[in-house]
């Protein structure tokens, strides 16, 4: 069991690594055109072929990576804080706050999970209208996968905290008299970071999918840049000719969420077998 | 139990009233509006169309407009495809929705139950290995990557099944296989630990004890109490897998209706969006219920319909 921990620890280091190395690996930009390379197949000169404008598609799978990391972590990290000031305010609170809190999330588990997340990312996009195109398509992705993914997390930190509500110690620490205020923060909150720490865990490796499957249906990065779902769509186009520019994107992206995967599950096990996300 | 589920019926209209009024509010909050892509409109006509489609009111008035009109059970015109009703549209691509869905739920239930059960009640085998990490596999491929995989083996590779279109019932094996997979392997994981949870439990062993052969208990003890827990994820997947998926539409030229979430938004074509989100929030109800009745059927001390003691 703790090898495939390592392992999942292995290959998410070496994509990050290569992510955050960049053009440095193969020496060709992401963006450098090569005409006469175009469509060419795996070579000493470029490991994994080019694509139908003659860029290092090594390159563009570093670039990609890149896009698909940042967009995945911000979106975790944004669904976290939300899920956990949304959920802790509703199960602390209670009563009346906390039964219309929770209706909103059911309002949003009763829409589709694609249609959610395409409305955010157009009122995103519009929002940031004066941002540069790279910066302002890789925030909205992030916010808008974040604002769709922050619910999950909020109903798991409302169920845990109404959980701790009742526990002996809150008591104590009120009959000593602690403002509630800071029972939440010190105490209640450290109490359920286990389970609140594997389910983020778990959700990078959603939002990674959930990124590549918006890039594929073209609603992500545009071109020059690239993500690894806008390289799977490019390269479907040209499947029946050139295989290899449909197998390498899906294989990072197989790579990418095994990896988190692997991960998530070692991390769920060392903070407690019995912790379901 | 008639009366429960029917009840459960009628308390879905509101749910759905919720349901279109938040999402007429959020098509609303984004910018831009039906007739502006492509080319500008003379002022004149843009003023001809919007009274047309009766945009031209308030807000308000267009709300309560669109609520009457859908008391009638009438979803209004479409903007994008001009001359055809929402409902028109909805009902020339759901069949294929549906019974790409159905086949991949059933694939998917099967499929998921019977490797989970499979590994859960050999735990520590070699088969229970090998299944863990095939469903680990399983949840880690979006679904074009599965598609590109089986198109590239058995439909390019070695030419067994058609990669694309929607004419017959071979055309729909690998668009099914390929919905079906990670919802397969995630139900495959769900119930291999429930399963590996359940064969601990003192019940199981004194049933064991007492002679019940293994494959009784396997069905009677511990299958049913697994799949109490696995159920719950089985209600919003039916909904996601009939009402379509626009990659899985996509890969495979399938004419469904999973393309009009995407596309409809962008189009701002609000009455299809609408329809299409109510018929998804309405199937959402009708899974939940039906898996709450299953539910009841499964675990006799639920009782559906009676007041909690």
């Amino acid at each position: 069991m703790k090898a495939r921990g390592w392992i999942g620890f292995a290959l998410v280091a070496l994509l990050a690594a290569l992510a955050l190395a960049g053009d440095r690996v193969t020496g060709y930009r992401f963006d450098a055109q090569d005409t006469a390379q175009a469509l060419a197949a795996p070579s000493q000169a470029h490991w994994l072929g080019c694509d139908a404008l003659g860029r290092d598609l090594f390159a563009r799978l570093c670039e990609g990576g890149r896009v698909s990391l940042v967009v995945a972590v911000g979106a975790t990290a944004l669904a976290v804080a939300l899920g956990l000031g949304y959920g802790a305010l509703s199960g602390w609170i209670g009563g009346r706050l906390d039964s219309l809190l929770m209706r909103g999330v059911d309002v949003v588990y009763a829409l589709p999970d694609v249609l959610v997340t395409v409305l955010l990312i157009e009122v995103f996009q519009a929002a940031l209208a004066g941002v540069p195109d790279l910066w302002r398509r890789l925030t909205a992705l992030a916010f808008a996968l974040g604002f769709a993914g922050f619910v999950g997390v909020a109903r798991l930190v409302r169920a845990l905290v109404l959980q701790a509500r009742e526990e002996l110690w809150v008591e104590a620490a009120r009959a000593t008299g602690v403002h509630a205020s800071r029972i939440l923060v010190r105490h209640v909150l450290p109490n359920v970071a286990a389970p609140v720490l594997v389910a983020a865990a778990f959700r990078i490796p959603a939002a990674i999918l959930s990124e590549s499957v918006l890039s594929f249906i073209g609603l992500g990065i545009q071109p020059p840049f690239s993500s690894w779902g806008t390289l799977a769509s490019d390269g479907f186009e040209a499947m029946r000719s050139y295989p290899h520019l449909i197998l390498f994107p899906c294989a990072a992206i197989l790579c990418a969420l095994l990896g988190f995967h692997l991960l998530g599950e070692a991390l769920r096990e060392r903070l407690g077998p019995r912790l379901r996300a | 139990m008639i009366r429960y589920a029917l009840g459960r019926a009628l308390a879905a209209i509101p749910v759905l009233w919720v349901v279109a009024t938040v999402t007429f509010g959020l098509l609303r909050f984004l910018p831009g509006g039906p007739f502006d892509k492509d080319r500008v409109l003379p002022p004149e006509i843009r003023r001809n169309l919007e009274r047309r489609y009766a945009l031209d009111g308030t807000l308000a008035h267009q709300y309560v407009d669109y609520l009457e009109r859908l008391s009638r059970g009438d979803l209004g015109p479409s903007y994008k495809y001009v001359g055809r009703d929402v409902a028109d549209i909805l009902r020339d691509a759901a069949p294929a929705s549906l019974e790409l869905g159905a086949a991949a739920f059933a694939l998917a239930v099967t499929g998921g139950i019977g490797l989970g059960l499979a590994a859960g009640a050999r735990r520590d085998t070699r088969v229970d290995r090998a299944i863990a990490l095939g469903s680990l596999v399983g949840v880690s491929a979006p679904s074009f990557v599965v598609g590109a995989g089986l198109i590239l083996c058995f439909g390019l590779g070695l030419g067994w099944l058609p990669a694309g279109l929607w004419e017959g019932p071979l055309y729909g094996v690998l668009p099914a296989c390929t919905l079906a997979a990670l919802p397969m392997a995630y139900a495959a994981q769900l119930t291999r630990a429930q399963v590996a949870g359940v064969m601990d439990q003192d019940y199981v062993r004194t049933a064991r004890a007492l002679g019940v052969p293994e494959a009784r208990v396997r069905r009677r003890h511990v299958l049913r109490n697994a799949l109490l827990a696995v159920m719950t994820y089985f209600g919003p997947l039916l909904a996601t897998l009939l009402t379509g998926s626009f990659v899985v539409e996509r890969i495979f030229a399938v004419p469904g209706m999973g393309r009009y979430f995407v596309t409809a938004v962008t189009n701002r074509d609000y009455p299809l969006v609408l329809g299409a989100t109510l018929v998804y929030a309405a199937l959402v109800v009708l899974a939940n219920l039906a898996v709450d009745l299953l539910y009841a059927w499964l675990d006799p001390r639920i009782r559906v319909g009676r007041a909690e003691p």
